[in-house]
């Protein structure tokens, strides 16, 4: 299942969390080579985590961590602003209608769901939460799993090449997307819809309304 | 909820609001927005780092000091739903099934307050915390609809709120106007001449996605609230000449 989870709630749900930092160490690290930080516990966190960020994050039936993104508004700091300004043609992006979206990770272990169910879970934080577009920065490998679940972004502007290449690109998340996302990958545009209440609030209100 | 058809428009409110050299134009920009969504309250606060609420708002003085008499920012689930979080709550949405917070909602439905509310957080720098909202008194079906139509103007219209408090603040450095890239400078230029969004991607050879992101940036830096509006003062500043 798809839960969204600031920072600051994440100690609720210690398994999903340690697994999810770890996942990301062997992600980051292991596999892909970035120079990230690990800790001793084998966690990879960066400053952004430090800022109370979103996380929207695919828990699978063992309660474990298999795939997540790190969602923070553009009008703090971000990744894309700090570090990959001459990516995005020397604009400084920044609008209480654009999100940062970033260390987009899956487990080596997981569903096919999980990609796309993430970037539905993305659909859902923007129609019901005003954003217009969500910029991201992700590695040559995930081009493909964009493509593959009909979730390409616009990219504007890359670095490194072949599997060393990373970008900075942009979902508008349309309702196209979303509809090539669901028939690509399967997923319940219904089940993703009750996910996403069930995190922030419409769904603990019906259940009010019922027992009423 | 029609607007008012006496009422300032949006961009003169803004204008205002920009123009503002103390708190009274806060005051004053939260009643014409009033005025202009024709609901019940508009109110602006910030909790400092004292706890202590700061702000300017439509709600009545005698619920302003019934708040603080009777400690609600302990018990209102909107401070408790919004605190550390930034995305825009509906009301409806929080959790209000605690005895205080029942007591709490009466008490704020007794004083006027609506039964409906929309907020806004905003996280400022170094841990600044502000929440801009919308209040009214009408059914779901209605406070639905409404939010759905407004939602993107009340997300900055909170920004721009907080963006002049903290530009009010005793002590504090206005920060420098944000200067527009030459990119964004190229964007607003064709826009200006009278191309398509789809003419000046290409002649940009960018996709229509990142113009649209380019010119929202733009936009956000010349503090507009939409493109037409945005062209506008990039043109009356000099920033653009066409």
């Amino acid at each position: 299942m798809i839960r969204y989870l600031y920072a600051d709630q994440l100690d609720q749900f210690p398994v999903l969390r340690d697994s999810m930092f770890r996942d990301r160490a062997d992600q980051f690290r292991t596999r892909l080579g970035w120079e990230v930080t690990v800790d001793n516990d084998g966690f990879e966190k960066d400053e952004y985590d430090t800022l109370n960020p979103l996380y929207v994050i695919w828990e699978k039936p063992d309660g474990r961590h298999g795939g997540s993104m790190r969602l923070l508004p553009t009008l703090g700091r971000t990744m894309v602003n700090d570090h990959f300004g001459h990516l995005t043609d020397g604009v400084r992006i920044e609008s209480p209608l654009i999100w940062e979206c970033t260390r987009f990770c899956l487990a080596r272990e997981t569903s096919p769901r999980t990609a796309p169910s993430l970037m539905l879970a993305g659909g859902e934080v923007m129609r019901s939460f005003g954003i217009d577009h969500c910029v991201g920065v992700f590695d040559a490998r995930m081009v493909r799993i964009y493509r593959m679940i009909g979730a390409s972004p616009d990219v504007l502007g890359t670095e490194g090449t072949g599997r060393e290449a990373i970008s900075v690109g942009l979902w508008n998340f349309s309702a196209e997307a979303e509809e090539r996302v669901v028939e690509s990958a399967g997923v319940d545009p219904v089940q993703s819809r009750l996910w996403f209440e069930q995190a922030f609030g419409a769904a603990k209100q019906c259940e009010a309304v019922q027992a009423a | 909820m029609d607007h008012a058809l006496t009422s300032s428009s949006l961009d003169e409110i803004l204008e205002q609001l920009e123009c503002a050299q103390a708190f009274q134009g806060l005051q004053a920009a939260s009643e014409a927005l009033r005025t202009y969504y024709n609901v019940g309250h508009i109110v602006y606060h910030w909790v400092n780092s004292n706890g202590e609420p700061i702000g300017c708002g439509t709600y009545d003085r005698a619920w302003i000091d019934r708040y603080v008499e009777k400690g609600y920012l302990r018990a209102d689930p909107v401070i408790l739903g919004c605190s550390q979080r930034f995305q825009p709550v509906d009301w409806k949405l929080l959790d209000w099934s605690s005895k205080p917070s029942r007591t709490f909602q009466k008490d704020a439905i007794d004083h006027g307050v609506g039964n409906q509310g929309y907020s806004i957080p905003i996280r400022g720098p170094n841990g600044q915390f502000a929440l801009f909202t919308v209040s009214h008194t009408c059914d779901d079906d209605e406070w639905s609809k409404f939010i759905e139509i407004n939602r993107k103007d009340l997300l900055l219209l909170a920004h721009y709120f907080n963006k002049k408090a903290l530009e009010l603040e005793p002590g504090r450095k206005p920060d420098a106007a944000q200067p527009l890239s030459p990119r964004e400078i190229e964007a607003m230029t064709l826009l200006a001449m009278g191309h398509s969004r789809a003419q000046a991607a290409n002649m940009l050879a960018i996709s229509e996605n990142t113009l649209r992101v380019y010119i929202e940036s733009a936009r956000h830096k010349l503090g507009a609230m939409n493109t037409t509006h945005a062209v506008a003062r990039a043109m009356a500043r000099g920033v653009i000449v066409v």
